[in-house]
């Protein structure tokens, strides 16, 4: 299918498949396209089978860590008789990314899935979901979708006759981008101030309540469902590029695209392609100046870079950004980079929770410098200010969004360095009413 | 012994400190102070003003001393390069939205922005014309005031009222840069222990108003002193300027209080203050007082002890265990019936802390009057005082009891001048406890030395200096000449304080075992 585009042939459809299908939403429709066999098939498998298959087939997060989903949860400590409870990441609040919301809204079964299948691997008898605030609409099918699957017996006291309980909780946030960050996640679950945690303790160890936990973006708990039914060694081969990065992965294209939209593709698949054709290229008579790939917290990709790089994990670090949770932000030739630099900036300054020093004070005073250079008061002297407080903002503070608001900015002043300069130069006109 | 110490080296200094200390802690070991914000010893660590980033060889990036444990082996360098451009550009973060309006502040000079930023700050600001953020002043309660424009965030208040006093009020409100410490529209700081937040707070941003532009710091003498406020012994510091005593503040000790003091203990000073002192001895000729050397006064009192078989003893509870001591042992020979008076009030614990209450028994020295043979049943000696041959009155209120008492055969020994004290035989100046060296014994049988923070009024005299001084005249008994004599010469007649010594004491006391009556 495909929504709000159908499907592109070159894209490998597997959570998307039902994208805009009304029917697959709800429990009959989803077990009619075969939903909640692969939780069934997971009820007779041990937890470390399950564990194991997912460690086989290279699924790593796809919140933006990257990090391999078997191995974290067999991070999982085991008979210490403590409740372990399984949180799933739906607060996709990362700037140019749109592809949980989709999964929630299109195959809220999927998730349900997915999540009772990890319950179940890491010894959890709760899962809560905390969707992020603002999604409406998909916190409604998701919370029709949840009192189906207990209606219909695949979550509850005893899942599908296998004894098992699984409990599963919406917890819908209250719009605090940092609320994203696992830890902080936890606090907020917690009912306290959505501040991120110092880690060690890990979630681990000392999660929610204090107890073992695991957390998992959406997409990744998705992605479970079809690797148990159809093999890690399937998942595995779906790779064109380093071998590290296997599967599909959904990508959030947004920006000067002709046709943005969530695409589909298999990991490693030419950036080139995803940008020009999937995505419909630019506008008439536009030409692309840059991409960040990851959301907003990734550095700025060049065209060339983004028209060489493989979309995937390494693909992209070789070209000098990271993939993150790929959400394209993709701007042509009429974008004005010292503008978007500063629009970011802005974001990660009022979203910044205020505990670290260089991130509440650092984020605020970034922003103020890049407006100050929008507004044609900028002094030579400001790209080395900014440069040498993006370094005392990075790797200071206890979770990453000071680095992730440093991220752009450093990149921005090195690859687009004329742009800066016409600002600075006077030689372009202050951008005031962009400013405010 | 050698499987749970560590050895780790801070600045090249080696140190081996137990499984589980930070490094901060272990710092301190090594004679290196990290410098910190949030971190206090007393609160759990949040890890978030990133002041004590250091150096730790093989780690990939700067470590949070505070909440990082020391691993064998590691290298740890506090003064690095590396680790002081962090703190550097720390200090340089939190002061683009620090008023600096030090010259105002009742913090500076004991400010610690202000000290590290002198120690190892940027000699000028980068921050250019930018506004600083703005935030008025807010009332927090009755003794607390929160000038937000101060603030640097490190949420040591937060932490105290959340988990040492159990009463959350105090939050974190807002994001980013636009964050201040919010408190409950519902409440008020009025918790018995948070006047604790000023003196956790690094900066001028919790303030007292009791307090408020009273003094500069650099002006202040502090002395080390105990808490009379009651049987929970807290240490203090008294802070005084020109001999006055402006505030008092806690002294850490962590077997007592750690690193607190309640308000109502924090508030009870104006009476040190007092100017309606007796300031030399008076003695009775014929029907009024009149002024006399200690000469004379001594005498008489040895005159007027002179083979009486019976005496009542009546005294404060603020009185040291030396002038307690010493006024027991004077009268050994005759029939001694002594009392203190025990005032009482509402207990109020600080939940966080094991063992810290304000006590019931509203005085500091209870243990100490039972080692010494004094006895807490006020009411039965006051009436039957009016049987003995003579009555000691040691800093009592005269109120209708007890003034009912005084005849010629009554020696009072005051601090504060009183028209009831007119009927007495002689009225002896003597000194309170912050114009005295001496010592209380707490609850748990803890003698804790306290310190002389100001100068006696006139010729008042510590009262173990007159009871030995009566002994010396009246019986030939030699008499110490300083405390530290008179405390070591207690050990005679109370055998719990047998073989211990001021320099003994220390600054944080120690522990004896308190058996009511045990004076011999």
């Amino acid at each position: 299918m495909g929504y709000p585009h159908p499907s592109h042939p070159k894209e490998t459809v597997v959570l998307s498949k039902y994208f805009g299908d009304a029917e697959a939403r709800t429990y009959p429709g989803w077990v009619k396209r075969g939903g909640y066999e692969a939780l069934k098939k997971a009820l007779g498998m041990t937890p470390d089978a399950i564990i194991e298959e997912l460690k086989a087939s290279g699924l790593r997060g796809r919140g933006g860590a990257g990090f391999p989903t078997g191995l974290k949860w067999s991070f999982m400590p085991k008979g210490d008789g403590k409740p372990h409870y399984l949180v799933c990441n739906a607060d996709e609040s990362e700037p140019g990314t749109f592809k949980d919301r989709e999964i929630m809204r299109w195959t809220p079964h999927q998730l349900i899935e997915g999540c009772a299948i990890a319950a179940y691997a890491i010894g959890a008898e709760t899962c809560y979901i905390y969707i992020r605030g603002e999604f409406t609409e998909p916190w409604k099918v998701m919370s029709r979708a949840v009192d189906d699957a207990y209606a219909n017996g695949a979550l509850g006291g005893n899942v599908f006759g296998s004894g098992k309980r699984i409990d599963m909780v919406l917890h819908r946030g209250a719009g605090a981008y940092i609320c994203g960050e696992e830890t902080a996640m936890m606090n907020s679950i917690e009912g306290r101030r959505g501040n991120p945690r110092i880690k060690p303790p890990f979630p681990a160890q000392a999660g929610l309540f204090g107890m073992p936990t695991t957390i998992n973006n959406v997409e990744t708990l998705a992605a479970t469902s079809p690797i148990l039914l159809r093999g890690a060694a399937w998942y595995k081969g779906l790779c064109l590029g380093n071998p590290k990065s296997t599967g599909t992965k959904l990508f959030s294209v947004c920006g000067h695209v002709m046709k943005p939209g969530n695409y589909e593709i298999t990991m490693g698949f030419p950036m080139n392609d995803l940008i020009h054709d999937l995505a419909g290229g630019m506008r008439p008579g536009r030409r692309l100046k840059a991409v960040i790939p990851g959301g907003s917290s990734v550095p700025i990709m060049t065209a060339a870079e983004a028209e060489a790089s493989l979309c995937d994990y390494e693909g992209i670090i070789e070209k000098g950004s990271m993939l993150g949770s790929a959400g394209f932000i993709v701007m042509d030739d009429s974008a004005d980079i010292v503008y978007e630099i500063y629009r970011l900036a802005k974001f990660y300054a009022h979203e910044s929770c205020a505990q670290c020093t260089q991130c509440r004070e650092g984020t605020a005073w970034t922003t103020k410098i890049l407006e100050r250079i929008l507004k044609g008061q900028g002094k030579r002297e400001d790209l080395d200010l900014l440069l040498d407080l993006s370094d005392k903002m990075t790797g200071r503070t206890i979770c990453v969004l000071s680095d992730s608001c440093a991220a752009p900015i450093v990149s921005g002043i090195k690859k687009f360095p004329e742009e800066f300069d016409a600002y600075l130069s006077r030689a372009k006109a202050p951008a005031l009413a962009t400013v405010g | 012994m050698t499987q749970d110490r560590v050895n780790v080296t801070i600045d090249g200094v080696p140190v081996a400190v137990p499984k589980g200390t930070s490094i901060i802690e272990a710092a301190k070991q090594a004679g290196v102070l990290v410098p910190h914000y949030c971190y206090h010893p007393s609160l759990p660590s949040p890890a978030v003003c990133r002041m004590c980033l250091v150096e730790v060889e093989k780690a990939p990036k700067l470590m949070p001393a505070c909440v990082t444990t020391v691993a064998e082996g590691n290298v740890v360098h506090v003064n690095s390069p590396a680790a002081k451009e962090a703190r550097e550009s720390v200090l340089e973060f939190l002061l683009i939205n620090h008023p600096l309006d030090c010259p105002i502040c009742d913090q500076a000079g004991e400010c610690e922005l202000q000290d590290y930023v002198f120690q190892e700050g940027r000699a000028n600001s980068r921050y250019g014309e930018f506004a600083k953020r703005y935030n008025p002043v807010e009332d927090f309660g009755p003794d607390v005031l929160y000038v937000a424009n101060r603030c640097i965030l490190c949420t040591r208040c937060v932490r105290f009222m959340e988990d040492v006093a159990g009463e959350p009020v105090l939050n974190v409100s807002e994001r980013g840069d636009r964050a201040y410490i919010g408190i409950d529209p519902d409440h008020t700081l009025t918790h018995p222990w948070s006047g604790n937040v000023v003196d956790l707070c690094p900066v001028g941003s919790l303030i007292s108003k009791d307090f408020l532009h009273k003094a500069r710091a650099w002006d202040l003498d502090k002395t080390a002193s105990v808490c009379p406020g009651c049987t929970q012994g807290c240490n203090i510091m008294i802070d005084t300027r020109d001999d006055v005593v402006v505030r008092l503040r806690p002294r850490a000790n962590l077997d007592v209080n750690r690193h607190f003091i309640c308000d109502e203990g924090r508030a009870d000073y104006r009476w040190m203050n007092r100017g309606d002192r007796v300031e030399a001895p008076l003695r009775r000729d014929g029907s009024k007082l009149v002024p006399t050397d200690w000469e004379h006064a001594i005498a008489r009192f040895a005159e007027l002890a002179k083979s009486v078989r019976s005496v009542t003893i009546l005294a404060s509870g603020r009185a040291s265990t030396e002038a307690l001591g010493y006024l027991r042992k004077a009268f050994d020979g005759a029939s001694v019936s002594a009392a203190v008076k025990v005032p009482t009030g509402s207990e109020a614990p600080l939940a966080g802390v094991p063992n810290l209450a304000l006590r019931t028994e509203r005085i500091p020295n209870l243990a100490g009057a039972l080692l010494a043979g004094f006895g807490t049943d006020w009411d039965r000696t006051v009436a039957g005082a009016g049987a003995s041959d003579l009555v000691v009155l040691l800093d009592v209120e005269l109120d209708d009891a007890v003034a009912k008492l005084i005849s010629a055969k009554t020696v009072i020994i005051a601090t504060v001048d009183d028209d009831r004290a007119g009927g007495a035989a002689l009225v002896l100046p003597t000194t309170t406890m912050a114009e005295e060296n001496g010592t209380y014994v707490n609850r748990d049988g803890r003698v804790q030395r306290y310190f002389q923070a100001k100068a006696a009024p006139g010729m008042a005299r510590p009262t173990w200096w007159i009871a030995a001084q009566l002994a010396e005249v009246g019986r030939g008994v030699a008499a110490p000449t300083t405390a530290a004599a008179a405390f070591a010469g207690l050990g005679k007649t109370i055998p719990a304080l047998a073989g211990l010594s001021y320099s003994e004491l220390g600054h944080t006391g120690r522990l004896v075992e308190v058996t009511a009556g045990a004076a011999r």
